[in-house]
């Protein structure tokens, strides 16, 4: 039976010596490194929750000269700022991360992709880059990265558009197939991790898959950094091992009053008092790549509604339309039964059209927006209409 | 060898091959906006998306590649609802006020929405709330955004067949727009006129200006003696509009449909191609003399055609240094136009203000050219009026022509009569081909060494193409050509035409004498021309130009008897002192940002 509290854990920010790691990668042959991830089950901390393992031997897998290893450092999702904080204390450790996975797919390039508005970090990271690049030189090692910077567009998180945007061009998501394993960055097969993912692999290769997998559950192996903020007495960063309730993390984190917490940003769901107890924190239940967002009993779910709307209408690339119009579409609309233009029935067609952003939409933005929508208009009908 | 099902039943397909053509195999359509066969896969519309049993979400057929058993559903319950739901979305942010709109009954958006019985809007009305920008202020292109269903197609247009990236994707989300270099208006920005987004777009949102109204207020003006002049190419692409397969020729119909709808004079641009080759033919001897014989240094060579204005505009934008090496030769249009308010008016005894000369073009480029300050030797505007060969159409269609019943007719003299080298002029390669039959000639005094005069290298849909051509056994006068090898270039399509200026400049291309069509496939597939288009009806058009070729009882420009009557009787001999004054112009170096 396992301990019913949330338990506080240690990984990512533990302060380690990267070049120990490093010295003993460089002689673990490639396959044995992408064995080791996929026995450890580490899925993908940027929410999407793709085992990293079997990401790394796909690319691992793919013939080509060049091979680049992507850090996903734009952190976008409403609420989550977990990534500033892991790449502002222990940037080695995330390029010690990306020199995993370069050793274990065989690349010789890599690029942090840093959000625009952590500007501020690049001083501090390209300190920390000399220091490595001199460790790769004195281990012999011909791998190099680069921090390019993005402009502050949410969708350039998404992988595909965050290639693009490297390359130069308007950051739009691409087709799928192929995907970043086969042809990502400049057509080559490249491997495109989260900043916490590139993390733990550190410590996998540190601590053993082991020793990870003795955290979690078997459908979230390990722990995860949690961005906890809202109506909330203890707003902040949190590293927990996975599993958790959600009831079990109001229990630690909640105001006594917490009438919803919506688990994994804007594009996340949204869960409701009753359903606390039941629902797990993780891939079993709701994922999340980090945000944590309590909701006490004085916030209006209409308003968190109407902000989350606003905020893809605003953020959508506009490419595609159940994207870029459904999203208008569902935030006028709210609007229109709020003020009583439409009745509440309209919120069911609302809910159908939100079904097809889900299954028509291009990329993950607009297939996301439904799950803040469905679960918010779902649990608090009354609140969007009256 | 990849199988899978569709509907239920199986397919066999290559590895690579979109569920869309797969599809297309077992002859199921799946409904699509943002595909166009002429351009890269862009899956951004999700009109064509389709269901994948057992998969978590839709597919969009046009962008997605098979996989060995997959079971493909392109008409389930969730695609009808997602399809469904995807036209409406579009609808909600078109202004849908069809009947006013210039592309009623051409519009791919409006079929879709008639397919799918769109009627009641469940969804909001966005475009209540919406600004829209129309951009009336280029002579060729009208951009009307409030029409616009960002599908791309005439991004990917600009970008991916013209290189010139004059239309181009700003800002995101709701306020997502096709738009311009810093939101200039079309005149302002770097584009070519060519309409080649025109000739793409699903919807109206991209038309050319039409000068409908003013055509018919000519016509039906009695005081006026209206001449019109037909370029090549409409008369293989005309009958596209008006019932007729792709790649019928209704030369004759048309010529018939011109005179029911009251032009005074039916004339041919055919004729002052034959001209142009005359000009320019002997342009390209001239410097060819002062580079080899004259040693002349600041002779510029390689030469370039000059009858594609959407070339010339690129030129003057992109290759400026290029400038000299262009003909100074104006396109046959403006030297018909010039030449229809002096020689023309003269002969018929016409005062040219009262003429007014229109052309019918395949070309929206064709509109900006007419207006150009320098396209005024006669003294008056030199044409008037520059309609396409859709434009054409609707006038027939307005005045209640039936254009199929109708018995063909013959071109009016004079300026009406042509050769099947005029003709080749609306086909890439062709304005080669007619150059070289002439110049040939004129050198050796023999026909060029090709069989029934079809110089076969310079034609095809390769976007860049080399031919050379050895001159031997010279006329005396042209002995200093003896040995030479004649090298051309042809090019159709900016983006090709970039190509080969680019190999030109770096010095890994020698040639002396370069072709350049704006658009694919040359004046066929040109802006002004019937929607749709691709390769395959473009190859349709482009056989029916060697058709009517062949057809021709002359087939070099130097024989068409009214080419010879005018040296005779008015210019002299070519690059004479009137005809430099009439029918040569100069360019312009404009802004390259």
């Amino acid at each position: 039976m396992k301990d019913k509290h949330v338990k506080r854990v240690d990984l990512i920010f533990e302060k380690i010596e990267c070049r120990d790691v490093l010295e003993k990668i460089i002689d673990m042959e490639p396959d044995a490194i992408c064995q080791e991830i996929l026995e450890s089950d580490l899925k993908g901390r940027g929410g999407a929750g793709f085992p990293t393992g079997m990401k790394w031997r796909f690319g691992s897998q793919e013939e080509s000269s060049i091979k680049y290893i992507v850090c996903n450092a734009d952190e976008g999702e409403p609420g989550t700022f977990k990534d500033r904080e892991i790449l502002d204390q222990v940037p080695g450790k995330v390029f010690c991360g990306m020199a995993i996975a370069a050793r274990a797919v065989g690349a010789k390039a890599g690029y942090v992709y840093l959000r625009g508005e952590y500007k501020f970090l690049i001083p501090k990271l390209n300190e920390e880059l000399a220091k490595f690049h001199r460790t790769m030189d004195e281990f012999n090692q011909n791998f190099r990265i680069q921090v390019r910077l993005g402009s502050g567009a949410y969708i350039c998180g998404e992988e595909s558009a965050l290639f693009e945007s490297i390359e130069g061009k308007r950051g739009e998501p691409r087709n799928k197939p192929p995907y970043p394993t086969t042809s990502g960055l400049f057509g080559k097969p490249t491997i495109i991790n989260n900043v916490e993912t590139l993390v733990y692999t550190v410590m996998i290769m540190k601590y053993g898959a082991s020793h990870f997998k003795e955290l979690g559950t078997k459908d979230s192996r390990g722990s995860k950094v949690f961005s906890v903020s809202g109506d909330t007495p203890k707003a902040g960063i949190f590293e927990l091992e996975l599993g958790m309730s959600v009831n079990e993390f109001v229990e630690e984190f909640g105001d006594g009053d917490t009438k919803a917490v919506q688990v994994g940003g804007a594009s996340g769901f949204c869960v409701p008092r009753k359903r606390f107890e039941e629902t797990i924190i993780g891939f079993e239940g709701v994922p999340t790549g980090g945000s944590m967002k309590l909701f006490n009993s004085t916030r209006s779910m209409y308003n968190v509604l109407h902000n989350y709307l606003d905020f893809f209408t605003e953020e959508s690339c506009g490419q595609c339309t159940p994207c870029r119009v459904g999203c208008q579409q569902l935030l006028k609309g709210v609007e229109a039964v709020k003020r009583g233009d439409k009745n509440s029935k309209y919120l069911d067609e609302l809910v159908k059209l939100a079904k097809t952003m889900k299954r028509a939409s291009k990329c993950g933005l607009g297939q996301s927006v439904g799950n803040a929508f469905g679960s918010i208009v779902e649990n608090f009908k009354e609140e969007i209409i009256y | 060898m990849v199988s899978l099902s569709i509907n239920g039943m199986l397919v066999k397909v290559p590895q690579g091959t979109t569920i869309l053509d797969a599809a297309k195999k077992l002859n199921f359509r799946i409904p699509t906006l943002c595909q166009h066969d002429d351009l890269c896969v862009a899956g951004n519309c999700r009109v064509c998306v389709v269901e994948q049993l057992g998969g978590r979400s839709l597919l969009a057929a046009c962008a997605t590649p098979v996989s060995s058993g997959m079971q493909i559903l392109t008409n389930s319950l969730k695609v009808r609802a997602a399809r469904k739901h995807v036209i409406e979305l579009l609808l909600s942010e078109h202004n849908a006020d069809c009947t006013k709109c210039y592309k009623n009954g051409n519009c791919e958006l409006q079929d879709l929405s008639n397919e799918f019985s769109v009627g009641d809007h469940l969804l909001l009305d966005l475009t209540e709330t919406k600004e829209y920008t129309i951009d009336r202020f280029s002579p060729s292109i009208i951009k009307d955004d409030s029409k616009c269903i960002r599908c791309q197609r005439c991004v990917r247009t600009c970008e991916q067949l013209q290189g010139v990236n004059a239309l181009t994707v700003a800002y995101k989300g709701e306020h997502q727009k096709i738009s311009t270099f810093e939101e200039l208006s079309m005149a302002e920005v770097i584009c070519t006129n060519c309409g080649q987004c025109i000739n793409r777009c699903p919807t109206g949102a991209l038309v050319e200006r039409t000068y409908l109204d003013e055509v018919w207020d000519a016509i039906l003006d009695p005081e006026k003696h209206v001449v019109v002049q037909t370029a090549p190419a409409v008369r293989v692409g005309l009958g596209e509009e008006l019932g007729f397969e792709p790649g019928e020729r209704v030369t004759g119909k048309m010529v018939a449909a011109l005179k029911r709808l009251g032009f005074d004079s039916v004339l041919d641009t055919d004729f002052s191609a034959d001209l142009t080759i005359m000009e320019e033919g002997t342009e390209l001897l001239t410097r060819l003399k002062r580079a080899l014989v004259d040693k002349d240094p600041s002779v510029a060579l390689p030469m370039t055609t000059s009858c594609s204005p959407g070339w010339i505009k690129f030129i003057e934008h992109t290759f400026p240094e290029y400038l000299p090496n262009v003909s100074t030769c104006k396109s046959p249009q403006q030297m018909f136009g010039a030449l229809a308010k002096t020689y023309f008016a003269q002969v018929r005894k016409l005062d040219p203000k009262n003429i007014v000369s229109v052309s019918i073009m395949p070309c929206t480029a064709k509109k900006y050219e007419a207006n150009r300050p320098e396209m005024r030797s006669s003294g008056y505007k030199d044409v008037d009026y520059v309609l396409t060969t859709r434009e054409l159409a609707k006038m027939i269609k307005q005045a209640g022509v039936e254009f199929r019943k109708l018995k063909e007719d013959k071109y009016d003299s004079i300026m009406g009569k042509s050769t099947g080298a005029g003709v080749i002029f609306g086909a890439t390669g062709g304005v080669m081909e007619a150059a070289l039959r002439t110049a040939y000639e004129i050198i050796t005094g023999r026909e060029v060494p090709f069989e029934g005069l079809n110089i076969t290298p310079v034609r095809g849909m390769e976007g860049v193409r080399l031919a050379s051509i050895k001159i031997e056994e010279c006329k005396e006068e042209w002995s200093f050509l003896n040995g030479v090898e004649l090298k051309c270039a042809v090019a159709h399509g900016l983006v090709n035409a970039r190509e080969l200026m680019n190999r030109v400049k770096s010095g890994d291309l020698i040639v002396h004498f370069i072709e350049v069509m704006a658009c694919p496939g040359g004046c066929l597939g040109g802006g002004g021309q019937p929607i749709p288009t691709n390769e395959k009806i473009r190859k349709k058009r482009t056989e029916a130009i060697y058709a009517e070729d062949m057809s021709m009882e002359l087939r070099k420009s130097h024989e068409n008897p009214e080419v010879i009557g005018i040296y005779k009787e008015f210019l002299g001999e070519p690059l004479s002192h009137k005809s430099h004054e009439l029918l040569h112009t100069h360019y312009t170096e404009r802004v390259r940002y």
